[in-house]
């Protein structure tokens, strides 16, 4: 199981709301950046919380440097919407880009980035909100509806040529009240790549109750490292004993 | 300072390499120029995504022939992830494609069953090296400790036992994660992207260049 940092990022800060929205100042996110990994994290993921709604693409600055001292996997998302954007987002050192609201908008963009730059590189994000008995997938930080069906996405992501998904709970996000796990559980079940979960974790038992039922390839932590509620050390600590206790 | 030349064939993470050997204190050139190939004293070819295209690749660039040459003028090779694989004999990554045949052994779909779980691979996993000597890649890490990470879906299969130098299981498969063959080695996994332990496996293949400097 990945434990992954995951850094909103709103010009020079790294933000955190609820629900991705009501948005509050918690740092620098290079020097977030590098306490994570030298902490012993899995991941780290950066995400433009803006450049999507204002057409900015200013992390790509915020990567270059972080690449130049944090050696584990980046991701990079929020805006990208060409192939020179991925191009660029590459070139500054990430190793993957999260797609969203230009999957949407052209669902042949993630076609055309896995074909230049291979699956492995293709993180399909999906924000994820309940609707009726199930979920729908929306875009811009969780604000716009799409009409699609997230189960439906996500599987159509896999045959589009996604390596991952980035599965966000809109609902839980920030709340720390625990994970969405049926959603995550029949997104596990839709698709046969790797589910990175988002959103919603603020106590070891959320996991006890996580693994029991489905066990994502990955795990995002936000408020819970950027608010100092617990270590990088001791997360991955929770995250190994909730997994080693399923195997019981 | 080493002076490793980190190949550049149009694939790959190229820059993450570079920031890595930066960060242990060699110097590091992306190319693919010949003079400053001829002048380094070892070198890296890093490499993501699929085994023909990457082929094809190092051939359109006229690398085939310099890699092989660069080999038996005796100094030292790493090939990460692809590029480990492109040491091998031949994939059969969509089609058959001949590969670079340094090392003996086949690159193949890892065979997990549907029902076992996913691939790609993508995951920090524990390495168990066969040696873990001065002359190795795995000298002076943590020996509680060896996660790397890794992302693939194939694999080196057929690797004679003498080349093989660490092993790594994936949902109770065996799988080459480390292999190497006189002054060729290579790494499934991306040290460039492994933390503290992948910085220290890419300073031992650094020690290993132009020792006679």
């Amino acid at each position: 199981m990945r434990t992954i940092a995951r850094l909103d990022v709103k010009n020079e800060f790294v933000i955190k709301g609820i629900h991705l929205e009501g948005l509050r100042k918690v740092g620098d996110p290079n020097l977030l950046a590098r306490m994570y990994y030298e902490a012993g994290i899995d991941e780290i993921i950066f995400v433009d919380a803006v450049a999507s709604l204002y057409n900015r693409n200013n992390l790509f600055s915020v990567i270059r440097k972080a690449s130049e001292e944090v050696f584990v996997p980046i991701t990079i998302g929020g805006g990208l919407r060409t192939l020179s954007d991925v191009e660029l987002a590459l070139d500054s050192g990430a190793d993957k880009v999260a797609i969203n609201t230009s999957a949407v908008r052209d669902p042949n963009f993630i076609t055309e980035v896995a074909k230049r730059y291979g699956s492995q590189c293709v993180v399909a994000s999906v924000q994820a909100k309940r609707s009726g008995a199930g979920w729908e997938a929306y875009i811009e930080t969780g604000r716009e509806k799409t009409g699609l069906s997230v189960l439906e996405w996500v599987k159509c992501l896999q045959d589009l040529g996604a390596g991952e998904l980035l599965l966000t709970s809109v609902d839980q996000e920030g709340t720390k009240t625990g994970f969405d796990i049926r959603l995550v559980k029949e997104v596990n079940e839709s698709v046969s790549i790797p589910v990175i979960l988002s959103g919603g974790y603020g106590l070891p038992k959320h996991l006890d109750e996580l693994f029991k039922v489905t066990e994502p390839s990955g795990l995002c932590f936000a408020s819970v490292l950027h608010y100092r509620a617990v270590s990088v050390e001791e997360l991955k600590r929770t995250v190994n004993t909730a997994l080693a206790k399923q195997s019981l | 300072m080493k002076k490793i030349v980190v190949l550049d064939y149009g694939l790959g993470n190229v820059r993450s390499v570079r920031n890595a050997l930066h960060a242990i204190g060699a110097q590091a050139d992306i190319t693919r120029d010949k003079t400053v190939i001829d002048q380094s004293d070892g070198m890296i070819v890093p490499g993501v995504g699929a085994f023909p295209h990457g082929m094809e690749c190092l051939e359109k660039f006229g690398l085939v022939q310099q890699i092989k040459a660069y080999i038996e003028s005796g100094r030292q090779v790493l090939g990460i992830c692809l590029g480990m694989q492109l040491l091998f004999q031949k994939s059969t990554e969509f089609k058959l494609t001949e590969g670079l045949g340094l090392i003996s052994g086949s690159v193949e779909r890892i065979p997990v069953l549907p029902n076992e779980g996913r691939l790609p691979h993508i995951a920090w996993s524990t390495i168990c090296p066969t040696n873990i000597g001065s002359e190795t890649l795995f000298y002076g890490l943590p020996e509680s400790e060896l996660r790397f990470y890794f992302v693939h879906s194939f694999a080196a299969y057929q690797v004679p036992k003498e080349n093989v130098s660490a092993t790594v299981k994936y949902l109770g498969h065996d799988i080459v994660a480390a292999a190497q063959h006189g002054n060729v080695w290579g790494t499934q996994f991306h040290p460039e992207k492994s933390g503290s332990n992948g910085l220290q496996v890419l300073k031992n293949f650094v020690n290993r260049c132009n020792l006679l400097e």
